[in-house]
C-alpha cells in the first residue's frame, strides 16, 4: 500500500453529500470503502501512511521483535508477582527480615508488568500502525433558528395545555400539596442527624468537674496518668511536665477528648512570675486566677484553643508551649496567653491542689471554655 | 437429520446483521469509530486523573472487604508486635490487619493512597492546562465548572478516606476539621454536634465518613466524571491552531484504532507508575503513629499535599478574633477566615472565571482553537498569580519542617509566608505579564526578519551582523498564526535532525553544517542557501 492522500487542502471545502459507493464492487479497495464510511460521519481521511510501505523491512522486523519482547516481559513480571505473592514470607516479624521486601517486591513486579504492557501497546500503536490525519467537521452552535422555534413553540404549547394560568387554583393546590412532601423527604435526614450541642452543657464542662456523691457531698477529681494512677507532686521534677487525665472512668480515653491537661513543675523563679500574673489575669479574660497553682505546679488544658490539637511542645528555656499543628505559642508564665501564631485565646488553667492523701486534685472544673472557639462562647 | 452447512466466513456478517436488526447500533458505532480526536501531549493530563480514579475504585473496593468502620474499642491482637495489647478503635485495628494480616493488603492500601494523591495532582495540572490555553471559553464553561467541582469533591473524598484509619495523625486532622466546623458563626456548634452525633469525637463519625467515602462521594464523582466526559465527546475536543486547523473542524486521528490503543497504553502506564510508587515508597505508615488519642501529637504533622494549602492559610492567619458584644457576647474565631471563607472565595472565583473573562472581553463567540499562554498575557498572569498564591500557602503548610531542616526560625517562616502571600502574587503577575510580552515580541521579530542562524558576517565597512534566515520566500513579514514560530535552523530542516538513540546512536549522524569561515566549493544540494539582505 502506498501513501494515500486526497486532493483536499483541509479547509473544509468538501462536498456535503458523500458519494455513493458500491460495497460489493470488487474494483474498489477496502480502504476506499472505509473512507466512504468515514465521509458519512463528516470525516475526511486526508492522509493515511503506513509506516513500512515496503513491508518486511529491517526496521519493521526490529519493531515487531521489540513489541513481542515487551509482551513476554509482561508475562515474566506478572508471573514473578504471582510467585512472590505466594512464596515470599509476608507475616510481620521483628527486625530486618525478608518480610520487609514483600510489599516492595509486589509493587515493583506489578508496576513493571503494567509498564511493559503500556510500552508494548504504545509501541504497537505508534510504530507499527499507519499514521493518519483525518478532518472532521464540527457542528457547533446547536440547531438552526427554525428548529429552535419549533421546540420553543412545542414547549410553550405544553405549558399552556397544563392550563395553570387559566386555572390558578390548580397551581396553588399543587404547590401547597407538594411542599409538605419536600419536608417529608428532608425531615428524617435533618431530624435524625440534628443534635443539641448544649445538652448537658457539654461545650463548657470537662471530665474535671467535681463528682456529686450520693450523700450530697462532692468529690474532687484526681490528676492521673493515662493508666489511671494518681500523681504526687514529687513525681514531676522541676522544669518537667506530664500529661494528666481526670481520674474518672474512661478519663484517659477519647470519651473525654476535652480533658487532657499538661501539668508543669515550674522552676521557683518562673513560678513566682506565673503566680503574680495569675493574680492579674490577662487579655480578654481579666479574671483573677489567684490560688490556681499549687506551689510551683501549674496545669493548663492541652487542647489548643485554636483548632483543638494538643499544644504539647514545651520549651523549657522560654516557658513557651507550642502547638505543632499551626504553631500557636502560649506563654506559660503569663496565664498561657497566645504570643504567636493564629490562636487568639489563652489556654484555660486548671485550679489544682493536693488532697488528704497527698495526691494532686483539680479544685474545680476549668473556669474558661476548653478547646476550639465557637460562636456562642460567652 | 441433515446437517446444515455453515459458511464460517459469512458468520461475522450474518451475526452483525442479526444484532443490527434487533438493536440498530451500526450507525452510532460507525460514528464513534470515526470520531476524530486532535492529538497533543497536554490533552492527556485529564486522562491521568481518570485512570487513577479507576485504580482508586478497584483498590478501594478491595479495602472495603476488610475494613471495619467502627469506633468500638478493642484490644489489638494482630501480627504487629509493638502494638499488641494496646486499646484502640476497631477501625484502627482493622487498618492494621489490612497492613499486616491480609496478604497483599498493604500494597493495596498504598496503591489506593498513592492513586488518590496522583488523582488530585492530575486534576490540578489538567485544570492549569485548560486555564492557560483558554479551553474553558464558550461553549465549554459548564465543563470547566464541573471540573472545578471535581477538585472539591475529590478533596472531600480524600479527607474522608484519610480519616478512616483513626490513627493519631488522621484523628488530629479530624479534630481540626471539627474546629473548622465549630468556627462557623451561628450554626457552628449545631453543625458539629450533628455530624459527630454529640461532642467530638463521639462514637459514630467513622461509620458516617465510611458511607460517605465508599458510596455517596464516589457516586457523585462517577456522575460528575460521566457528564464531564460526555460533554467532551459531544462538544468535541479543542485543538491547537495550525495548518488546516480551523474553528469549525477537528484535525487528528479517528477514535479507532490508533487513538484507543494509545489510551489503553497510557492507562497501563498510569497504573504501572502507581504500582511502582506503592511498592517502592511507603505512604501513611499508620502503625508508626499509633491510635488516635486526644492528647497525643507529634511535630511535623502534615496532611496530604492537596490539603496543605488550607493548613498553610490557617498557619499564616493572624490571631484576629472578632468579639460581638451583644447579650453574653459572641465570637468569630480567626480559624473561620482561612478555612471556610477562603475556600468559599476560591470556589466562587474559579467557577465564575469563564464568565468574567467573556464579560470583560465582550466575547460571545464559540472558541474551539486553543490560545498560547503568551498571546493572552492578562489571563496567563492571573493564572501565575493564582499558582503563586497556592504555592505560598502550600509551602507554609510545611513551614515547621522547612524551619527545622534549614535551621530557620519558625516565627520568621510564618512572617515570610504572611508577607509573601501579599507581595509575591502581584510580583509574579507582573513578571509573567512581561515574559508573555517579550515572547510575543520575539515571535513577531522572527516572523519579520527570520531565524537567527548563529552565523556572524562582517560587512565591507567593518560592521558585524548576524545572518537571518527569512521564513517567507519573498522576504515579506509573515502574519502570526497563533502557533509555534520556528526559531532554530534545524526546525526549518536546514540542519540535520538530532541523532536518535539513547545509549548509542542508532543512525549515522547527518553531515555537519559547514562553517562559513571555510566556504564550501558548492552548497550541499538539498539545503537552501542561507542569505539575508540586512
Amino acid at each position: 500500500m502506498t501513501v494515500q492522500t486526497t486532493g483536499d487542502n483541509g479547509n473544509g471545502h468538501r462536498s456535503p453529500v458523500p458519494e455513493e459507493i458500491d460495497y460489493d464492487d470488487p474494483r474498489t479497495t477496502r480502504f476506499e470503502k472505509v473512507k466512504a464510511a468515514a465521509r458519512q460521519d463528516g470525516v475526511e481521511i486526508v492522509h493515511y501512511e503506513p509506516q513500512f510501505p515496503a513491508g518486511g523491512s529491517k526496521t519493521e522486523k526490529r519493531m515487531t521483535r521489540t513489541v513481542s519482547l515487551m509482551f513476554l516481559l509482561v508475562g515474566l513480571f506478572g508471573t514473578a508477582f504471582v510467585v512472590l505473592y505466594i512464596v515470599w514470607p509476608w507475616r510481620w516479624e521483628q527486625g530486618d527480615t525478608l518480610m520487609r521486601w514483600y510489599t516492595p517486591l509486589l509493587g515493583i513486579t506489578l508496576g513493571l508488568a503494567f509498564l511493559f504492557l503500556a510500552f508494548a501497546i504504545l509501541t504497537w500503536g505508534k510504530k507499527l500502525l499507519p499514521r493518519e490525519v483525518s478532518i472532521q467537521d464540527r457542528h457547533d452552535g446547536g440547531a438552526p433558528e427554525g428548529d429552535r422555534r419549533a421546540v420553543g413553540q412545542t414547549l410553550a404549547y405544553m405549558v399552556e395545555e397544563l392550563g395553570v394560568k387559566r386555572r390558578p387554583l390548580l397551581g396553588l393546590a399543587a404547590a401547597a400539596g407538594l411542599a409538605p412532601v419536600a419536608v417529608v423527604v428532608g425531615a428524617p435526614i435533618v431530624g435524625g442527624l440534628i443534635k443539641n450541642p448544649h445538652a448537658d452543657n457539654q461545650m463548657f464542662t470537662t471530665g474535671w468537674a467535681p463528682i456529686a456523691e450520693p450523700d450530697g457531698s462532692t468529690r474532687l477529681v484526681r490528676l492521673t496518668r493515662d493508666d489511671g494512677t494518681p500523681i504526687r507532686p514529687a513525681d514531676v521534677s522541676a522544669g518537667g511536665q506530664m500529661t494528666v487525665f481526670p481520674g474518672i472512668p474512661e478519663g484517659a480515653t477519647n470519651v473525654h477528648a476535652d480533658s487532657p491537661t499538661l501539668l508543669i513543675h515550674l522552676r521557683p523563679e518562673d513560678a513566682a512570675v506565673a503566680r503574680a500574673n495569675n493574680v492579674k489575669g490577662t487579655g480578654h479574660d481579666k479574671f483573677s486566677r489567684a490560688d490556681f497553682m499549687y506551689g510551683d505546679y501549674i496545669a493548663y488544658s492541652k487542647i489548643c484553643t485554636h483548632a483543638g490539637c494538643p499544644a504539647s511542645l514545651y520549651e523549657q528555656q522560654t516557658n513557651r508551649l507550642l502547638c505543632p499543628c499551626h504553631q500557636s505559642q502560649f506563654l506559660i508564665t503569663d496565664n498561657a496567653k497566645p504570643v504567636f501564631g493564629p490562636a487568639s485565646r489563652s489556654l484555660p488553667q486548671l485550679p489544682i491542689d493536693v488532697d488528704d492523701e497527698g495526691y494532686l486534685v483539680a479544685k474545680s472544673d476549668y473556669q474558661a471554655t476548653v478547646g476550639p472557639d465557637f460562636w456562642e462562647r460567652p | 437429520m441433515k446437517r446444515r452447512k455453515i459458511d464460517v466466513r459469512a458468520l461475522p456478517a450474518k451475526a452483525g446483521n442479526e444484532v443490527e436488526d434487533r438493536l440498530g447500533v451500526a450507525t452510532p458505532l460507525r460514528s464513534i469509530i470515526n470520531k476524530v480526536f486532535p492529538d497533543h501531549w497536554s490533552f492527556l493530563l485529564g486522562e491521568i486523573a481518570l485512570f487513577s480514579f479507576i485504580v482508586l475504585l478497584l483498590t478501594g473496593t478491595f479495602l472495603t472487604l476488610f475494613f471495619e468502620p467502627s469506633l468500638k474499642e478493642v484490644t489489638y491482637d494482630g501480627s504487629y508486635a509493638p502494638l499488641r495489647g494496646v486499646h484502640m478503635s476497631a477501625a484502627y485495628a482493622s487498618s492494621l490487619d489490612l497492613s499486616f494480616d491480609v496478604r497483599g493488603g498493604l500494597i493495596m492500601r498504598q496503591m489506593h493512597h498513592w492513586s488518590a494523591l496522583v488523582f488530585m495532582a492530575a486534576i490540578i495540572v489538567h485544570m492549569l492546562r485548560i486555564f492557560f490555553t483558554g479551553a474553558f471559553r464558550k461553549p465549554r464553561e459548564v465543563n470547566w465548572i464541573i471540573g472545578s467541582l471535581l477538585f472539591w469533591v475529590g478533596f472531600l473524598a480524600g479527607f474522608t478516606g484519610y480519616s478512616l484509619p483513626d490513627d493519631a495523625l488522621s484523628g488530629t486532622g479530624l479534630r481540626i476539621a471539627s474546629a473548622i466546623m465549630l468556627s462557623i458563626p451561628l450554626i457552628g456548634t449545631w453543625l458539629t454536634s450533628s455530624i459527630f452525633n454529640g461532642e467530638f469525637p463521639g462514637d459514630i463519625i467513622i461509620s458516617r465518613f465510611f458511607i460517605a467515602h465508599v458510596l455517596l462521594i464516589p457516586a457523585l464523582l462517577v456522575a460528575l466524571i460521566s457528564v464531564h466526559l460526555a460533554l467532551v465527546f459531544k462538544q468535541k475536543h479543542t485543538q491547537w491552531p495550525g495548518p488546516g486547523r480551523t474553528n469549525t473542524n477537528v484535525v487528528g486521528e479517528r477514535f479507532f484504532p490508533r487513538y484507543t490503543i494509545k489510551q489503553a497504553g497510557f492507562f497501563m502506564a498510569v497504573a504501572g507508575v502507581i504500582a511502582l510508587l506503592a511498592g517502592a515508597m511507603q505512604i501513611n505508615p499508620i502503625w508508626l503513629f499509633g491510635p488516635y488519642e486526644a492528647g497525643v501529637v507529634s511535630a511535623a504533622s502534615q496532611p496530604d499535599w492537596y490539603v496543605m494549602f488550607l493548613d498553610g492559610s490557617t498557619r499564616l492567619m493572624p490571631a484576629w478574633q472578632i468579639n460581638i458584644g451583644i447579650g453574653n457576647g459572641y465570637v468569630i474565631p480567626p480559624i473561620f477566615w482561612p478555612t471556610v471563607v477562603l475556600p468559599g472565595i476560591l470556589v466562587g472565583l474559579s467557577t465564575m472565571y469563564p464568565f468574567v473573562e467573556a464579560r470583560l472581553n465582550k466575547d460571545n463567540k464559540i472558541h474551539n482553537l486553543l490560545q498560547r499562554p503568551r498571546d493572552v498575557p492578562q489571563r496567563t498572569a492571573v493564572g501565575v498569580m493564582a499558582v503563586t498564591f497556592f504555592l505560598v500557602l502550600t509551602l507554609s503548610g510545611g513551614n515547621d519542617v522547612i524551619a527545622d531542616k534549614f535551621n530557620i526560625s519558625l516565627n520568621a517562616m510564618t512572617w515570610a509566608g504572611r508577607i509573601g502571600l501579599l507581595i509575591l502574587p502581584p510580583l509574579f503577575y507582573w513578571v509573567a505579564y512581561r515574559i508573555c510580552l517579550g515572547l510575543q515580541q520575539h515571535d513577531r521579530e522572527v516572523l519579520a526578519h527570520g531565524v537567527e542562524t548563529g552565523i556572524i558576517r562582517r560587512a565591507p565597512d567593518g560592521r558585524f551582523y548576524e545572518v537571518h534566515q527569512p521564513l517567507s520566500t519573498d522576504h515579506k513579514e509573515l502574519e502570526y498564526a497563533g502557533w509555534v514560530v520556528p526559531k532554530k535552523m534545524n526546525r526549518l530542516g536546514a540542519l540535520g535532525p538530532a541523532v536518535k538513540g539513547f545509549f548509542k546512536p542508532i543512525e549515522r549522524p547527518a553531515e555537519a553544517p559547514v562553517s562559513p569561515g571555510h566556504p564550501p566549493v558548492e552548497a550541499p544540494p538539498e539545503r537552501r542557501e542561507i542569505e539575508s539582505k540586512h
